[in-house]
């Protein structure tokens, strides 16, 4: 079986962001970018799929500015096989929309034919939780969302789900998408010898024209804001002293 | 050199920098306090190292090493140098001079050292000779076929840990024109070897946990075959292979200034005096201005001269300009970090103190900030006959 996972290229989570003085959206220039991490998850689950001998081949597909070749190169690092990149956009601040990605993701599983995709649950730059979802529609596919747990076996995959109130397991037929959440597992850091062949691991170049597919955002952008500041602490040093903290603040 | 990495060179760096970040910082606090790195923590530093493939990656392919050229190298240890050297003693770098290993010292030494079983030290450093390596005491006479060696080395690090030390002798002395020389060898010593002993050494200041140690030699016996190189051959198998490790000591020096630069650029960006961010005021905001500027310049120093040796040039005189200037930078940089901080930068709740205390060793070691002046200033003036 062959599996495809898309990888997006967001700002890397250690990075502080800044909004951009109009107010358009997060500065990005210059600053530390790195794939989504909810899509490494995907990229170490499927590469254990593979060495558990359920998977073939691993495809990851990047739609984005070109230099997500870069976020391929580390899929690659880390074990897939091969990459496609998908040029949708020029400027690293344009935002692919999950529509978009998923009607491209649909071209490319029409042309690769998976037997399964596995995607991050979100993107941890707009939050979307929407790709995985859209592409299961645009496909007719089956979906496991919120994966905490994956098991295939043969015609049907087993996806413990992360929901409210605690895990849930559902049963769903193949092909089918799957994304994935924080506790699936632990990605690997890519191993030096993975990292000298990723260069020779075939990484394919296409445009979002050649899908045929119109990237034109569809939503607009009123405003973006800093989270509120937070007002620093105080330490108490007993429990009176705490109350009375409380009280003054009307808390109590 | 040409200017940029490449991918792979990229995320070499993201690579060991994430496992640093992720596998060396949790462990520091316990290892500043106690002073020890336990067993455990160390066995599974080794272990993921391995598994990586980056155990040894100094080394060539055809002994099993990952084959990185000195550049890549050079990135590797400036991301180790962001954290705690007792901690990254682990992410194991055996000396390149391994190399010069013969006939069946490659089974008992090399091999091992770069899969991992056994871990090495270098001992040159005597209390009676330092940065004059050559007027060493420790020395190895002729006893039937065998050499019986006598002496003492000492602040040899990682002796706490090592498994066999390169030490060199004096093997002998030659008459020449500037007066009397000595004659060196180097030697394959295994703990536990009768005669050879390892004792505590002093407690230094800087990178806490890196040990130092005492190796004292009585009447050891070692037959020919733990001659590394040839005999009286010492000098030149530390100048084949010694001067290269120096850029390990710029290199970790420009890692470690970045991490501790982002304290101060975070703390100066928040940090409120006067009714205002302290980095308002130009006496702050141009400190940060200024060491920025000194750890990019030391980092291409460090990376042009570690280019250099990959295209075969010679770079003695730029490996030792960047060692000087990446130590003295780093030295620069912690004690600004530290005075942005105010009084906290003092105190060991913050890592400052200690990134502070570990820069001042990288002026020393590995040949002090002087020798690496004297070294620049020779290779300049002996050509013109001054
Ligand atoms: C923590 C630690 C770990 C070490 N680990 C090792 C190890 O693993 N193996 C090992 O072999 N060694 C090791 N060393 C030794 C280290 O390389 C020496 O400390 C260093 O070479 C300086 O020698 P010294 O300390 O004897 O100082 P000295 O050589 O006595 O120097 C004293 C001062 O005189 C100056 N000076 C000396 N000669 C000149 C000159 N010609 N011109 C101008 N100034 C000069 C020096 O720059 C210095 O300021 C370690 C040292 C330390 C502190
Ligand atoms: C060991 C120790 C003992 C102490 N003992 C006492 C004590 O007994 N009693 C007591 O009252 N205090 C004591 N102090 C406090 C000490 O006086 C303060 O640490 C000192 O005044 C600096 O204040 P700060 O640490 O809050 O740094 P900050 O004032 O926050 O300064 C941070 C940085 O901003 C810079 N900065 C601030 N304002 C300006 C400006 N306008 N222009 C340019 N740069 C600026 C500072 O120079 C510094 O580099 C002690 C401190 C220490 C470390």
């Amino acid at each position: 079986m062959k599996v495809l996972v898309p990888v997006k290229r967001v700002i890397d989570y250690n990075v502080k962001v800044r909004v951009k003085a109009d107010g358009s959206g997060v500065d990005l220039a210059n600053v530390k970018m790195s794939m989504n991490p909810f899509d490494e998850i995907a990229v170490e689950e499927a590469i254990r799929l593979k060495e558990a001998g359920k998977v073939e081949e691993i495809v990851a597909v990047s739609i984005g500015v070109k230099q997500a070749q870069e976020t391929l190169r580390t899929a690659l690092a880390m074990g897939a096989d091969r990459a496609i990149l998908v040029v949708a956009a020029e400027d690293v601040h344009q935002d692919i929309e999950p529509l978009a990605v998923a009607k491209i993701l649909a071209k490319v599983v029409e042309e690769e034919q998976p037997g399964l995709v596995i995607a991050g649950k979100q993107a941890i730059d707009n939050d979307m939780n929407a790709t995985g979802q859209m592409l299961a529609a645009l496909l007719g596919w089956s979906q496991g969302t919120f994966a905490s747990k994956l098991a295939i076996e043969g015609d049907h995959a087993l996806v413990t789900r992360e929901v409210d109130g605690g895990l849930q397991t559902v049963k769903v037929k193949m092909p089918t998408i799957v994304t994935v959440d924080l506790r699936l597992n632990e990605p690997r850091y890519a191993s030096l010898p993975n990292i000298m062949k990723a260069k020779k691991k075939p990484l394919e170049e296409k445009t979002a024209a050649d899908y045929g597919v119109d990237v034109t955002p569809r939503l607009e952008i009123v405003t973006t804001s800093e989270p509120p500041q937070r007002a620093a602490g105080v330490k108490v040093g007993s429990v009176d002293e705490l109350v009375a903290k409380l009280k003054e603040a009307g808390a109590v | 050199m040409q200017y940029g990495l490449t991918e792979e060179q990229e995320m070499i760096a993201a690579t060991v920098r994430s496992f640093v970040e992720r596998e060396i910082y949790p462990h520091e606090v316990l290892v500043e306090r106690t002073g020890e790195v336990p067993q455990e923590i160390a066995e599974e530093i080794k272990r993921k190292t391995i598994e990586l493939g980056f155990y040894a990656c100094n080394f060539p392919e055809s002994v099993g090493g990952a084959g990185l050229g000195h550049l890549e190298f050079a990135l590797v240890e400036r991301e180790l140098g962001r954290g705690s050297m007792a901690l990254t003693h682990f992410f194991g770098r055996p000396q390149n001079i391994l190399m010069a290993c013969e006939g069946d010292q490659v089974e008992r030494y090399l091999m091992p050292a770069v899969r991992g079983e056994r871990m090495d030290a270098l001992a040159m450093t005597e209390p009676g000779a330092g940065s004059d390596v050559r007027s060493m005491t420790c020395s190895a006479r002729r006893d039937g076929g065998d050499w019986v060696v006598n002496g003492t080395k000492h602040f040899i690090s990682g002796a706490d840990h090592a498994d066999f030390f390169i030490v060199f002798v004096a093997t002998g002395e030659e008459q020449t024109v500037k007066g009397p020389k000595k004659r060196i060898t180097a030697f394959l010593v295994d703990r536990g070897t009768p005669g050879f002993s390892v004792r505590d050494g002093y407690n230094s200041v800087s990178h806490r946990g890196y040990k130092n140690m005492i190796l004292d030699f009585d009447d050891c016996r070692l037959p020919d075959s733990q001659v590394l190189g040839t005999v009286d051959g010492g000098f030149e198998v530390m100048n084949t292979w010694l001067y290269a490790t120096r850029i390990t000591v710029a290199a970790m020096s420009v890692g470690r200034a970045r991490r501790v630069f982002n304290y101060a650029l975070d703390y100066a960006a928040t940090r409120e005096q006067f009714g205002q961010k302290i980095s308002k005021f130009q006496g702050v905001s141009f400190q940060i201005a200024d060491m920025i500027t000194e750890i990019d310049a030391a980092d291409l120093l460090t990376l042009a001269a570690a280019d250099r040796l990959d295209q075969g040039l010679p770079a003695n005189r730029e490996i030792a300009s960047a060692k000087l200037f990446a130590s003295e930078m780093l030295a620069r940089v912690t004690d600004g970090a530290i005075q942005i901080h105010g009084g906290m930068g003092l105190m060991d709740d913050y890592p400052l103190e200690r990134f502070w205390r570990d820069a001042r060793v990288e002026r020393i070691w590995d040949g002090t900030s002087e020798i690496q002046r004297h070294i620049i200033s020779r290779d300049l003036l002996r050509t013109l006959g001054a």
